[in-house]
């Protein structure tokens, strides 16, 4: 993807939703994680994103708490809420055909629980909010682009919700 | 033996003070945890304190040994990691979901948690299955959200005469208890006041009206009608 006209130094190489390559490329500099670890096609990306970025941002509640993915943690205790909450959304609340979502290699299998990013991968910046704001993100990011790290500080940088 | 002497953050304390009424002082930048309204609690708040080069860790209301001389810290950087890490407790112990909580934006753990620069929880998530009462007509409970701070409990004994609220069971299994642990609607020595809702410093006790970051709480009223009561002084005059 060609470089972005407001930051002309940041190369934007992978994005599920502004870019589409499909593979995490080797060699990134920066990677903003969002969202938390729930299926094992997020677990299994999320090792791919350490392996190859210098540094990892873990972005936003969700991947910062696993925040409302995380809820369904509730269920089951716990133990095996993926099996719960299959079962309470494609058995109970069926109106008609119920079963559960079976295609492997296709739709990925959930997770037992939900993880939040940190306990799946080590992070080397957190960036909570729900979502971050704008500010937040750019007072963020900015000095990361001359080399240094930015002074997570006070409500308008560390804030949950 | 009382304490003649103390001195808290380099400060001299005014002789006599107890140390919850010392570490409340304008300059002791300590976080509060306790609040006027109704009797102080003995809650987390570490300090280190000691006399005669004595070095203790302790809560503020169950100070270390008292001694003349006692100099009293309760803002080193080892102190404040500590409450950092209680922050991170009690976020991991309970189900605290500031993204869609009534309380978002207006809640005192969510403040503390900016204070004591808290960006994520190093301790796993619990996730323990607690339940929310809506049983009365106008309140809620949200067992997930509260953090036992017990200021409902004292604010309904103290304040409002009532006493709906208890602790009751231990442990992870404790929690706050309307009258004889039962669903809140029905119990009859409730008055409806709100001070509850108004003292809860979380979104656990909230109006059934409030949605999403809707809960405004109104922490002074309670201490204003004590204030009235036992010293006759009202706001306006």
């Amino acid at each position: 993807m060609s470089s972005s006209s407001t930051w002309p130094q940041v190369e934007v190489v992978y994005s599920p939703v502004g870019s589409d390559i499909k593979h995490y490329p080797e060699d990134v500099d920066v990677c903003l994680v969002e969202g938390a670890v729930a299926n094992e096609d997020n677990f299994e990306l999320a090792r791919q994103v350490r392996e190859r970025t210098a540094l990892v941002i873990s972005f936003g509640d969700c991947a910062v708490t696993a925040n409302v993915p995380g809820m369904r943690n509730l269920l089951d205790a716990g133990h095996d809420s993926a099996r719960a909450v299959l079962e309470r959304g494609y058995i109970e609340l069926a109106d008609q055909g119920a079963q559960l979502p079976h295609a492997p290699g296709i739709v990925p299998e959930l997770l037992e629980r939900v993880l939040p990013l940190h306990e799946v991968i080590p992070v080397d910046l957190f960036l909570p909010g729900c979502p971050p704001s704008a500010e937040r993100i750019r007072e963020a990011i900015t000095p990361l682009l001359s080399g240094e790290q930015p002074l997570m500080e006070g409500a308008a940088m560390l804030r949950f919700g | 033996m009382s304490v003649i002497t103390l001195t808290i953050n380099g400060s001299r304390a005014v002789p006599g003070a107890t140390l919850l009424d010392a570490t409340r002082a304008p300059r002791c930048p300590c976080p509060p945890s306790a609040i006027s309204m109704a009797s102080p609690r003995g809650g987390l708040q570490p300090l280190h304190g000691g006399g005669g080069g004595q070095r203790q860790a302790a809560g503020r209301l169950h100070p270390p040994r008292r001694a003349e001389g006692m100099v009293v810290t309760t803002n080193s950087d080892e102190l404040q990691e500590y409450r950092r890490m209680a922050v991170e407790m009690f976020f991991a112990e309970g189900n605290h979901v500031c993204a869609f909580c009534v309380a978002n934006g207006n809640c005192e753990l969510q403040n503390v948690a900016v204070e004591v620069g808290m960006d994520h929880s190093r301790f796993p998530y619990q996730y323990p299955h607690r339940p929310v009462d809506a049983s009365h007509h106008q309140f809620a409970i949200d067992h997930n959200r509260c953090i036992l701070c017990t200021r409902c409990v004292r604010v309904c004994d103290e304040i409002e005469g009532a006493h709906v609220w208890d602790v009751v069971n231990r442990g992870s299994h404790c929690k706050i208890a309307a009258g004889m642990d039962q669903p809140w609607g029905p119990v009859d020595a409730c008055t409806s006041c709100g001070k509850c809702v108004d003292v809860c410093p979380t979104g656990a006790i909230f109006r059934k009206e409030d949605t999403t970051s809707e809960k405004h709480r109104h922490t002074e009223r309670p201490s204003l009608l004590r204030l009235a009561r036992e010293e006759h002084h009202w706001q306006n005059q």
